[in-house]
């Protein structure tokens, strides 16, 4: 049988497997525009044209494409290379941030552009949420690609000097825009083997026996790894400078399984299909064991103890109680505090389980590369990771390897979030390539994400605040229990944040804590945008709105009185961070864009009638930096063309780092970023960068990067002068050449000179920066509401949000990072649900079972940045990657109290649950029962 | 995703006997939507050559199940019928995207029987029937309201084909009323009602789904009050009818579709005392 097909005018013969999708048909071609997003249908970025009409091609039978021809996004442009329209608006709006699943929209929307004016036109274009239905972003939040598609410019294209402040656009758009930037999985590597794992069907279970003989004879399985290959050695898949801040408590393959999906064997074979197979054929005889999966009952006495055995150097709090961490503290006294209050409000507030659902799927793929010293071979790890060179560290001390026998590095990242802040596959792949000494892939499936990777932790907020009747607090209590699922990695280190500025943001003499990370048997939670700080913010923000109600008092005026101002100590009862300041202020400023919308807004006309309308707001301070330290190293180089070359540490995973990092190069040297190119997140550009998490990207790496270029343009002054005899101060460094006093040398010349005199080190500086000291960056929510009581559906009339990140060093960049914030977090209020049954294992594991939020349910959200200039950040910059999620929940909830007079405790509010609040309380009424929630 | 267990995709013209381990492929969107391990062959329906939507003389619509949602939609935008709204309405009741109706067909989505499968909220509105083939080819005709038993369950005997479903022209001229509720923007139903005043006797059929585990149709020789119908669906419907899972807690279902039943009853009856159209 023969088979045919045209891709992009070029044929192919290979015929594909029986049960081939078109999708892996394309990328096994080296098609790798056509990316995997979710596999399953649900959020096009695998979309392609088969003989002009848009398809999924992951749900395409690969034998159907017989005969006919496809189009990718690598065949959108000319074959001259000129860019179809639709790529340039993508281009010119910044239609993307990590990009992954641009291909997507481009191809979509270049198929609604060919339909218009046809007979089949029924109007798509002008109506985006249905034309965009199935087709997923996960970090722009849609405006950028509305405008896009609408043909909106937003670029800058600043002169020599010029850039820092203005809205440059992404270094690697035109790559992102045709297909062509490589993510982890587009590369082709030669005898690449595939890893498949098998997974537990059981919460908590010993493993009795594995029987592998089954599965090596599957032809084409190379190795089935189980607990018995794996290293003792515990450690944590959390990834942080000082490892000391996590429990030691995973082993790659474990001989006792924790929760359902947990990891208990890996299959290595030739193709993903015989490793599928065999893992269908290991034989595992599992001893099953009590299992807890709710965190109040997996503290009480005599529950299972999910780490039984474990001894103290693994730094888990109380191994018998199942608390990870914990924390207590208290300053001053909130009893006395509350004896002085005149209204106290207590309450609990629950979060649930979200997941980051960045749409590349966790995965890395290992290979044996020659050592540039000619002393054998390394293994070169290339990972989605948000930590290139705390993975390798990782790497190298669990099987015992030294630094300069691993290399890990990142490609283009497709979306963290947080979720690559953690070690998930790099771990058993190295294992597996050590084994076999082959190159081995591992890419996670979109269920995978649900099941095998992590979660944002659910929380339970007890709190309790009091305050006068003049408005001012007195005391605030909380007790926070967070979930951090079958093993500890981030857990402590997220609840000691989640406690920290959500606290410190609120003056009260009086406030305690208790608050506990506790083990269930539940897949891990992990690092998540916003680190804990969300969860405790719902609640504490939805206190306060409470209370400003129950005393009269407007909101925003309650606020005012109680925020702390410039200048002021941040107290929080678990301590106070020395290396923590307010090095600029902008919180007043946040709340006057509230105050100043307010007095302006006429939303409320658009209300249909018979809906509830309601307003709310709500605030965030987070720190600009992690704890403890944050190292990155950067150096810039004169090359010999008279160019720039950035080597930065830090991944880019559409966060836009390395854009901010030209722009400050090319104001310190005061050059245009056509003369820049940046190597990054790769262990071998510089000495050492803990990664893009903790909203690190702009101030600390951003600062090593400023430091490295401001020191490369004296060292160039200085090398000028010395070269030409001039004075220095008379030489000025422009963006081809150094002027000096008239004399005019070239980069290029210049570079020549150095290396004629042997003076390299004088056209090349290094920039480190520690992370230290920190500063605060402050945001705060507007919405305005309209609820139907007889349906619970919501309608987000107006959504302002004000953002304090400093100096902005890219409007249209830091607008998108708040946008895609308030879109994430919107999701998580509205919908976002990762639920989990009896036995912990997760039943929401796709897409189409996780709604995320889609074009049409985010509302453009208006971005006001404040007038601030922060003395730490550089440049005066702060951070804003974290930050905008954090508001965005509570904000919500306050205004759906505001319209229904309910108080929604619980995230997410979904349509029937508010419906089904509002009919218990009608109820209640005519059952003369008094009012309330 | 690729469904690594299946070794052969035969053409289903050739009519092989079914095994074991055997799937109808009509256009692929469910079945390369989630594992399938238990398949190891698909039977390719995507070469019968059946004309995907037939008038018949006697103005009842056949819909061939290979028929992709795409063409019954553009279909639908250019049928003069009275019922003709109802087509492109339950097409954009999907959670899926327009591009999948390019490969997604109507006997795909009946043969799911998810409670909010659109093409059932069609086709049992319009008192829709389906032809089904067994093996051994021997047909039967069955209701769309009872070949839909429960939560994607259906009367389908292994290896039985999906043939195609027939709408009759008493349906299609109708006067029709359509609502549906979602739990997120245009997203999946929670609720799904249609309406239909026929206008040659005046009487009303109202048939909820998506909010229940199965069509319900409710046919009344003239218009009910809204009394009437609310006390025959709650008769009708138990209390576990109400579908619950996580697009909609049942006790919404169960109001939304009471309440999207009055509306169309409302729609309808108003329309038809104010003779206007």
């Amino acid at each position: 049988m023969s088979f045919d097909i045209e891709v992009n005018n070029q044929r192919f013969e290979a015929e594909p497997r029986a049960g081939q999708c078109l999708r892996t048909y394309l990328r096994e071609r080296g098609w790798f525009g056509v990316k995997k997003g979710c596999d399953q249908g649900d959020c096009g970025a695998c979309t392609v044209h088969v003989d002009g009409e848009p398809v999924h091609s992951c749900l395409y039978p690969a034998v159907r494409a017989e005969g006919r021809s496809v189009t990718t996004v690598e065949g959108l442009a000319s074959p001259e290379g000129e860019l179809h329209p639709v790529q340039r608006k993508f281009l010119d709006a910044q239609g993307f941030q990590c990009g992954f699943c641009t291909a997507g929209f481009l191809m979509t929307t270049a198929a609604l552009e060919a339909e218009r004016g046809t007979e089949h036109d029924d109007g798509k274009l002008a109506d985006l949420p249905r034309a965009f239905k199935g087709n997923i972003c996960r970090c722009t939040g849609y405006r950028a690609i509305e405008d896009a598609v609408r043909g909106v410019r937003h670029t800058e294209r600043p002169c020599a000097g010029k850039a820092v402040g203005k809205s440059l656009g992404a270094p690697a758009g035109p790559q992102v825009v045709t297909g062509t930037a490589r993510y982890t999985f587009d590369v082709e590597v030669p005898g690449l083997l595939h890893l498949k794992l098998l997974r537990s069907p059981h919460p908590h279970a010993r493993i009795v026996s594995i029987d592998t003989t089954e599965a090596l004879r599957v032809p084409g399985v190379r190795a089935v790894l189980t607990h018995h290959d794996a290293p003792d050695t515990l450690y944590s898949s959390a990834r942080h400078e000082h490892p000391t801040e996590d429990p030691d408590d995973t082993r790659v393959l474990d001989d006792t399984v924790r929760y359902v999906g947990q990891r208990v064997a890996a299959v290595v074979a030739d193709s993903e299909q015989a490793a599928e197979e065999g893992c269908r054929r290991v034989e595992v005889v599992y001893e099953q064991l009590p299992y807890v999966v709710d965190p109040e009952k997996a503290m009480a006495p005599g529950a299972p103890v999910i780490h039984e055995g474990k001894g103290s150097e693994v730094r888990i709090a109380r191994v018998e109680n199942n608390v990870a961490g914990e924390v207590h503290g208290e300053i001053g006294c909130v009893a006395d505090g509350f004896a002085e209050a005149d209204v106290i409000y207590e309450e609990t507030f629950r979060t649930q389980r979200v997941q980051h659902a960045s749409l590349e799927t966790h995965g890395c793929v290992a290979y044996f590369e020659p050592k540039e010293d000619g002393t054998g071979e390394r293994l070169t790890v290339r990972s989605s990771t948000q930590t290139p060179f705390l993975t390798r560290r990782a790497l190298c001390a669990l099987y015992d390897l030294p630094e300069d026998e691993v290399r890990v590095v990142a490609g283009r990242v497709g979306g963290g979030f947080g979720g690559k802040q953690e070690m998930l596959t790099e771990d058993i792949v190295t294992l597996a390539a050590l084994k076999l000494r082959r190159p081995v892939k591992l890419e996670y499936t979109r269920a995978e994400q649900f099941y095998g990777a992590t979660t944002r932790h659910p929380f339970t907020i007890g709190i309790k605040v009091g305050a006068r009747a003049d408005g001012i607090l007195t005391a605030i209590q909380m007790r926070v229990v967070s979930n951090t699922g079958a093993y500890g990695n981030h857990g402590p280190a997220v609840m000691f944040h989640s406690v920290g500025e959500s606290f410190a943001v609120y003056r009260a003499p009086h406030k305690k804590v208790d608050a506990f990370s506790v083990y269930t048997n539940v897949v891990p939670a992990g690092a998540f945008r916003g680190y804990g700080l969300g969860q405790v913010t719902f609640a504490v923000e939805s206190v306060m709105d409470e209370l400003a109600r129950r005393l009269g008092i407007d909101p925003l005026v309650f606020r005012e009185k109680n925020i702390i101002g410039p200048g002021e100590p941040m107290h929080s009862p678990i301590g106070e961070e020395e290396d923590l300041h307010i090095a600029s202020y902008g919180l007043d400023q946040c709340l006057d864009v509230v105050r100043n919308t307010l007095a302006e807004d006429e939303s409320s006309a658009k209300a249909p009638e018979g809906w509830l309308v309601g307003q709310g707001t709500a605030m965030a301070m987070i720190a600009t930096g992690p704890p403890g330290g944050h190292y990155a190293d950067a150096r810039v180089s004169l090359l010999s063309d008279g160019t720039y070359d950035i080597a930065v540490g830090t991944a880019e995973f559409g966060n836009g780092t390395t854009t901010v990092h030209k722009q400050i190069t090319a104001g310190a040297l005061n050059t245009t970023e056509d003369r820049l190119t940046i190597r990054q997140s790769d262990t071998d550009v510089v000495r050492h960068d803990t990664g893009a998490f903790g909203s690190a990207g702009t101030v600390v790496a951003g600062k090593a990067v400023l430091l490295a270029a401001g020191s490369l343009a004296e060292r160039l002054r200085t090398f000028a002068a010395r070269h030409t005899g001039v004075a220095r101060h008379l030489c000025v460094l422009g963006a081809e050449a150094v002027d000096c006093a008239g004399r005019v040398v070239t980069l290029k010349e210049l570079h020549e000179a150095a290396i004629a005199a042997g003076a390299e080190e004088e056209i090349a500086a290094d920039g480190h920066w520690g992370g230290s000291p920190r500063s605060v960056a402050f945001n705060a929510q507007w919405f305005r509401l309209a609820v139907d009581p007889d349906s619970g559906e919501i309608r987000i009339l107006r959504s302002v949000h004000a953002a304090d990140a400093g100096k902005v060093m890219n409007p249209m960049q830091c607008r998108g990072q708040v946008e895609g914030g308030v879109a994430q977090a919107l999701g998580a209020t509205l919908f976002e649900n990762v639920r989990v049954d009896d036995r912990g294992e997760v039943t929401t594991a796709a897409f189409r079972r996780y709604r995320l939020p889609q074009y049409a349910d985010v509302p453009r959200t208006e971005v006001h940045f404040m007038e601030t200039t922060d003395a730490i950040g550089p440049l005066g910059a702060k951070s804003m990657s974290e930050s905008p999620f954090n508001p965005v929940g509570p904000a919500f909830a306050n205004a759906l109290r505001d319209a229904t007079g309910i108080r929604f405790t619980e995230m997410p509010v979904t349509r029937d649950r508010v419906w089904l609040a509002m009919d218990q309380r009608r109820r209640a009424r005519s059952a003369g029962a008094p009012a309330g929630a | 995703m690729d469904l690594n267990t299946v070794a052969d995709v035969r053409d289903a013209r050739l009519r092989e006997p079914w095994q074991p381990g055997d799937a109808w492929l009509g256009g692929g969107t469910y079945l390369f939507s989630e594992p399938q391990p238990q398949l190891r062959r698909l039977v390719d329906l995507s070469r019968m050559g059946w004309e995907p939507l037939i008038l018949d003389p006697d103005g009842s619509l056949e819909i061939a199940a290979t028929c992709t949602i795409a063409q019954l939609y553009r279909f639908g935008r250019t049928l003069s019928a009275e019922a003709a709204p109802l087509f492109s309405q339950c097409c954009r009741a999907f959670l899926a995207s327009f591009k999948i109706w390019n490969m997604a067909t109507v006997g795909g989505n009946l043969c799911n029987g998810l409670p909010a499968g659109p093409m059932i909220s069609l086709t049992a509105g319009l008192d829709g029937s389906c032809l089904l083939q067994s093996q051994t080819g021997a047909t039967r005709t069955v209701k769309i309201v009872d070949f839909i038993t429960g939560a994607g369950r259906k009367v389908l005997q292994e290896g039985e084909l999906f043939r195609s479903v027939t709408l009759p022209a008493r349906a299609l001229d109708c006067r029709t009323a359509y609502r549906q509720a979602s739990l997120y923007g245009l997203g999946r139903s929670g609720a799904l009602v249609i309406g239909t005043l026929d206008p040659v006797d005046g009487s009303m059929a109202v048939t909820i789904s998506a909010a229940t585990v199965r069509p319900f149709r409710f046919w009344f020789p003239l218009p009910p009050t809204k009394g009437e119908l609310r006390r025959v669906i709650e008769a009708t419907v138990r209390e576990d009818d109400w579908y619950d899972d996580i697009h909609g807690l049942p006790e919404w279902r169960h109001h939304m579709g009471l309440r999207l039943a009055e509306e169309v009853r409302h729609e309808l009856t108003q329309l038809s005392r104010d003779g206007v159209r």
